[in-house]
C-alpha cells in the first residue's frame, strides 16, 4: 500500500475547508482553532485549541479534522490539544469577520486584550447590526445559542442578531 | 502506574480543590436547565455550568496525572466517595431560588477571578494554562451575576428581601474560602498557587461595592465554620453525589 502524504501547506488548505460545526460559514482555521500543522513520519500532527473550556463542539471539531485529512490522503493524524496561549477572538482575521457579518452574526468589536467584559451595571455597548448596519441596537441576553455568542436586537430593522463576544 | 508521582506536597490536593469547586457548582447549576424563570437566564445558567464543567474536566485530568495512579477525569468525578471531594461547601448548597443561585454565582465568581489571575503565574505550566483560559470565563460570570445582584437587590421589595435572605444564608460559608491550612502554605511556598487566605482583600474589594450598590446589607462575620475543602461536607453533598454518580455507579465504565 502506498500512502499519499500531504505536505503541511496542503494540509492547511484542507483544514481551511473544514467548517466550524456551530458557525459553518467560517472554517476552523479562520476561527484560530488550528494552531499548528507538522508533518511527521507516516502522517501529520495537528495542534488545536478549544474556544471555551466546556465547548461541546471540541470533540466534533477533532473528528471533522481527522475525517477531512483522511479523505485528502493524509496518513495517520495525531491531534494534540494545547491550552496555552488561551484562544482569543483576536485571532480572527478580517475575512472571517466579514463572513460572520454576511451570515448575520456581528463579529467581536474591539480586541479582547482591551477588555471584552465591561464593568458591572453598564448599559450594554451597542453593536452594529449585521443586517442593516444601524448602531441603534439593544442586548437581549448575555448568552446566546452557543457559549461564544450573545443575543441582540436591532431597533432600526427590528431583526434579532447574534454577537460574537470578544474574549 | 502510568507515571511516577513527582508532585510537591499538597499539589494534588490543591488542584482537586480547584477542580471540585468547578465540578460541584457546575452540577448544581445544571439543575436549572429547563427550569429558569426566563429563557435568557436558562441559557445563561446552562452556559455557566458548561464553562465550569469544562474547567473541572481540565483540572481533574491534571490532578489525575499528578497523582500518577491512572485515574482519569471520569474516575475522579464519578467514583470518589463523599469525603474525597475537596470543593467548598458553598458550591454544594441547594439552589433554592433564582436569587440564591445568582448571589452564590456572584460570591463564587468574585473568588475565582483573583484566584485564576494569580494562578496564571503558577510554576505548574499546565495549571497556569488552565487558569488563563478559565479566567476569561470567570470574568464574564462575575459580570453577569453581579448585574443580577444589583437588579434584584435594588429592585422590588420582594426581590430585595429574597436577595438579602440569600446573602445572609450564603455569607457564613464564604469564610471557608479563606480558612488557612498547611496545604495552601506548602503550595504557595512552591510557587504553584496563592494561599487562599491572601485573596480575601481582593474578594472583598470586588464584592462589597456591588452589594452596596444593590442596597444590600453586608452581613457581619460570625464564628460559623464549614469544612468542604477539607473533605467534611454538608448534608446536601450526599444527595448531589447520588444524582451525579448514578450512571457510573450503575453502569461502571459506561461511555457516551
Ligand atoms: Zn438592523
Amino acid at each position: 500500500m502506498v500512502t499519499v502524504m500531504l505536505t503541511e501547506s496542503q494540509a492547511w488548505q484542507v483544514l481551511g475547508d473544514v467548517p466550524d460545526p456551530e458557525i459553518p460559514v467560517v472554517s476552523v482555521v479562520e476561527l484560530g482553532i488550528v494552531r499548528e500543522v507538522a508533518s511527521r513520519a507516516g502522517g501529520l500532527r495537528v495542534v488545536v485549541t478549544p474556544t471555551y473550556s466546556g465547548c461541546p463542539a471540541t470533540e466534533v471539531i477533532a473528528d471533522s479534522i481527522r475525517a477531512a485529512l483522511a479523505a485528502a490522503g493524509a496518513g495517520a493524524v495525531d491531534i494534540e490539544t494545547r491550552l496555552d496561549p488561551a484562544w482569543t477572538t483576536d485571532w480572527m482575521g478580517d475575512a472571517a469577520r466579514d463572513k460572520l457579518r454576511a451570515y448575520g452574526i456581528a463579529p467581536p468589536s474591539g480586541t479582547a486584550a482591551a477588555g471584552g467584559v465591561q464593568p458591572i451595571r453598564f448599559v450594554a455597548k451597542s453593536q452594529t447590526c449585521p443586517h442593516c448596519g444601524s448602531t441603534d441596537t439593544e442586548r437581549l441576553s448575555e448568552f446566546g445559542s452557543t457559549a461564544c455568542k450573545a443575543l441582540y436586537r436591532c431597533r432600526a430593522c427590528r431583526e434579532p442578531f447574534e454577537y460574537f463576544k470578544p474574549i | 502506574m502510568t507515571q511516577r508521582n513527582t508532585a510537591a506536597p499538597g499539589h494534588i490536593e490543591y488542584v482537586l480543590r480547584l477542580g471540585d469547586n468547578a465540578l460541584i457548582l457546575g452540577q448544581r447549576l445544571s439543575e436549572w436547565c429547563g427550569h429558569a424563570p426566563v429563557l435568557e437566564e436558562d441559557m445563561a445558567l446552562a452556559n455557566t455550568a458548561l464553562d465550569l464543567i469544562g474547567q473541572a474536566r481540565l483540572l481533574l485530568t491534571h490532578a489525575g496525572r499528578l497523582e500518577g495512579r491512572g485515574r482519569d477525569e471520569d474516575q475522579l468525578a464519578f467514583l470518589r466517595g463523599e469525603r474525597d471531594y475537596r470543593n467548598l461547601t458553598l458550591a454544594e448548597l441547594p439552589n433554592e431560588d433564582f436569587g440564591r443561585t445568582v448571589v452564590r454565582n456572584f460570591l463564587f465568581a468574585a473568588f475565582q477571578v483573583p484566584l485564576y489571575q494569580r494562578l496564571t503565574a503558577s510554576s505548574d505550566a499546565e495549571l497556569a494554562a488552565v487558569a488563563a483560559k478559565s479566567l476569561k470565563e470567570a470574568r464574564y460570570h462575575l459580570s453577569h451575576a453581579g448585574e443580577w445582584v444589583i437588579r434584584l437587590g435594588d429592585g422590588t421589595d420582594v426581590s430585595h428581601d429574597k436577595a438579602q435572605a440569600a446573602l445572609d444564608y450564603l455569607w457564613p460559608y464564604t469564610a471557608e474560602f479563606f480558612a488557612a491550612n498547611p496545604i495552601d502554605d506548602a503550595v504557595s511556598a512552591a510557587g504553584i498557587g496563592p494561599a487562599w487566605h491572601n485573596l480575601e482583600a481582593d474578594w472583598e474589594a470586588a464584592v462589597v461595592p456591588v452589594l452596596v450598590e444593590a442596597t444590600l446589607t453586608v452581613p457581619a462575620r460570625t464564628p460559623f465554620a464549614s469544612y468542604g475543602k477539607f473533605g467534611r461536607h454538608s448534608e446536601h453533598m450526599g444527595h448531589l453525589l447520588a444524582t451525579m454518580q448514578t450512571m457510573q455507579r450503575t453502569y461502571p465504565g459506561a461511555q457516551w
